[in-house]
């Protein structure tokens, strides 16, 4: 996974959290904890990007992941172009690398990219030219590193250390790029204890050697936890063959105060979002005292500019 | 023309042989092997001094890509890789567009590939109408035209009531079956081997499953009709066993692996690189380690470069959306050999499943090096270092994981009925 570190060890590119060094995702960390405070300003940019092009590379929709990536971007000045490519050239046909090629002759500095495909953002960044940054915002079922880092970014504040927690996740994670970073995130940082719970048909082979503990039975999976992350369930997947109901995955897999009361007294909830009430997660949880899903959406935003920085050689506010 | 070939190590499975010898062709035929027959003045002699001659090779799946996909691959291009490669036979799936299911294109084909140099073609008919899996073909015709055997390729077949019937009406003449052992739903949508590696990179998987739930399937339906079946491209520790099994319970079927999955794994699917798509996946190194073993004890029979040229463009795209398959006529060797040298096993053993072997199964002349026999021959270096690259690959498509990797072992001369189809510039 070197293909996102420059030779003398700066981020490069942001792919996946899979073999990135603790001292990189710190280095993010710290840096997204130093643009904490422009959100606050009554003037909410800093110059750090200005002059530079930032494309918006989108070939699966997506709202609120793009939004974010936007604000970001906008608050480090830069020049922000969004592409809905779901909805254009790739419906005729164009190649990926055609469209890179082409958004690459207009100046491009760094492409958020977005892709159905697992691997997208690893086969984009291998083609682009040297002065190109790529940041992962989804590919497939593979990587979401953005998201891992901001839930990070939500735990350190909340429990300050990560050496003495343990951190469930809750649902698909068959289906889920957020859960894969989560886990190298939360490894690599040095939990100790990193559990999934889910029915056999939505946890992955092999999800052991990812360094978790499966669980099936959601009760013995919440004891004594410090961390509970729900992950969304699809539409398409509440029936079918790895499901036959919403309600019946609500019943033993959904948040509800009752089966929070099993974690530790002072657990945070978090969720990535968008949440579908009463089938991962009842309101009253979701709303709760306990839940941090709202400040993970504002962490989001100086965890992103954090990154992109970074990436274009700036260092902090 | 007379050929002789002189000072070789001379390498003949069949004929347990393995020993510096003198082997003397003449109007396509071997004549003499040993000893010079009376009279027998050479119009060409070939040196192969601190060479191996061995019985040319035959590779039993090698995608020629006509009809249809001459973007991919051409005839020409391809029977000109195969025989750098040293292969003088070769098998030909029906998954060309259309398909090979009718009399008149196995003919076309074969009369196209004849007025080539290069191997000789076996085309395998399609087993199903246009192998949508639905309607038998004419497998008696496409016999007589010249198909050696009766397969799906990769194409799915999904009813098992098919397969029964296929099977029965094949029977009935004593055609072949080859079957390439995956359960359609099982395997749906995934492009890795769901394992730990697919679950890290987020590929949809095709589990170890896809492979023994079919196989056993296809095995008990064999039980019951008697069809001669062979196994196409193995891929599981589970599934190896299973047919090894079989194999001693007395039930007549052979298998084969692709050399690919030899020395590959799904380890090496890490950082998605396109050209480690194939088709079945690349498994775990416990499967791997199983098919090196299972080659060395002989429960699996053949090894074949499963050759599949792939449009570059059809690679330079995201994994899962990429085409599934690798290049290989020429590794063939190359990767038997490393095989051979990492297990300790001997050269004899390892010339035999890519030649004698493959020979009985696909039914045809060759494979051995008999006085009076055809004259199809390799002529290797099994020394020779070089590196895979476009540039030393003849084959249109570059699409192998091992470009820039180095090889040991390279083709000198290919003798195809006593031709010299292939001869190395150095």
């Amino acid at each position: 996974m070197n293909l996102q570190l420059a030779e003398d060890g700066r981020l490069r590119h942001l792919l996946t959290l899979d073999g990135l060094p603790r001292a990189i995702i710190t280095q993010i960390l710290d840096t997204a904890e130093s643009f904490m405070d422009v959100g606050e300003r009554e003037v909410k940019k800093v110059p750090l990007l200005r002059g530079k092009s930032i494309f918006n590379l989108f070939f699966e929709p997506s709202t609120r992941t793009r939004t974010t990536f936007e604000i970001a971007a906008k608050r480090l000045s830069a020049d922000v172009v969004n592409l809905n490519i779901a909805t254009s050239s790739q419906t005729k046909g164009e190649a990926i690398l055609d469209t890179v090629d082409n958004l690459a002759a207009m100046h491009a500095d760094m492409f958020i990219v977005r892709h159905a495909q697992s691997g997208a953002a690893h086969f984009i960044a291998r083609h682009v030219a040297p002065h190109i940054s790529v940041v992962n915002a989804g590919d497939g079922r593979h990587a979401h590193p953005t998201q891992g880092l901001l839930d990070m970014f939500t735990i350190r504040r909340y429990k300050g250390e990560f050496h003495n927690l343990t951190v469930a996740i809750v649902g698909d994670v068959l289906h889920s790029r957020v859960a894969r970073s989560q886990i190298h995130a939360l490894t690599t940082l040095g939990v100790p204890e990193v559990r999934v719970i889910g029915p056999k048909t939505l946890l992955p082979a092999g999800v052991e050697q990812m360094g978790v503990r499966a669980f099936h039975d959601m009760e013995a999976g919440l004891a004594g936890c410090d961390v509970v992350i729900m992950l969304r369930l699809q539409n398409e997947r509440m029936k079918g063959a790895r499901l036959p109901s919403a309600q019946e995955y609500f019943k033993f897999f959904g948040l509800t105060p009752e089966k929070l009361a099993l974690a530790k007294p002072d657990a945070i909830v978090m969720h990535p979002g968008p949440m579908n009430r009463g089938v991962e997660i009842a309101s009253e949880v979701a709303d709760g005292p306990q839940s941090v899903i709202l400040p993970q959406v504002t962490y989001g935003i100086a965890v992103r500019m954090a990154v992109m920085a970074m990436l274009a050689g700036g260092a902090t506010a | 023309m007379k050929i002789h070939i002189k000072n070789g190590r001379v390498i003949d499975p069949m004929n347990a042989r393995d020993e510096i010898a003198d082997i003397y062709i003449a109007a396509g035929r071997i004549v003499g092997n040993g000893h010079a027959p009376a009279d027998f003045h050479a119009n060409r002699t070939i040196d192969a001094s601190g060479l191996i001659v061995c019985p040319g090779l035959v590779d039993l799946s090698v995608r020629l890509r006509e009809p249809g996909f001459e973007y991919k691959a051409t005839l020409e291009s391809e029977m000109l890789a195969a025989a750098a490669g040293g292969i003088t036979s070769l098998a030909c799936p029906p998954d060309t567009d259309p398909p090979l299911d009718e009399p008149g294109l196995v003919e076309m084909l074969k009369f196209r590939a004849r007025n080539l140099p290069g191997p000789r073609v076996y085309p395998i008919g399609a087993l199903t109408q246009k192998l949508e899996g639905q309607m038998l073909t004419e497998m008696a015709e496409l016999t007589e035209a010249g198909c050696r055997a009766f397969t799906q390729a990769d194409a799915p077949l999904t009813d098992t009531l098919v397969l029964l019937r296929a099977m029965e009406y094949a029977a009935t003449f004593g055609f072949s079956l080859w079957l390439r052992p995956q359960d359609v739903s099982l395997a749906r949508g995934g492009v890795a081997h769901d394992g730990a590696v697919a679950t890290r990179l987020g590929l949809p998987g095709i589990p170890a499953l896809a492979e023994t739930v079919a196989l056993a399937t296809i095995l008990q339906l064999a039980r019951e009709t008697g069809a001669r079946i062979h196994l196409a491209r193995l891929s599981t520790r589970e599934g190896i066993a299973m047919v090894r099994a079989a194999k001693t319970q007395g039930l007549a079927v052979t298998c084969d692996v692709a050399c690919t999955h030899v020395h590959l794994s799904e380890n090496d699917l890490v950082g998605f690189d396109a050209h480690m798509h194939l088709m079945p996946p690349l498994r775990s190194l416990r499967d791997r380690d199983a098919i090196r073993e299972a080659l060395r004890d002989g429960s699996i029979d053949a090894l074949c470069s499963d050759h599949t040229p792939v449009d570059e463009d059809e690679k330079q795209l995201p994994f899962g959306e990429s085409s599934p398959g690798a290049s290989g006529v020429e590794l063939l060797l190359p990767l038997t050999l490393k095989w051979a040298r990492e297990m300790g096993v001997p050269l004899m053993r390892a010339i035999d499943l890519i030649s004698w072997k493959p020979a009985q199964i696909l039914g045809v002349p060759g494979g051995h090096l008999s006085v009076g026999g055809c004259a199809d021959l390799c002529v290797f270096d099994e020394n020779a270092e070089w590196v895979v690259s476009p540039r030393t690959l003849a084959s249109q498509g570059d699409n192998t994981p091992f470009l820039n990797h180095p090889m040991q072992g390279r083709v000198r001369y290919t003798l195809i009925d006593g031709h010299i189809d292939f001869e190395a510039s150095h």
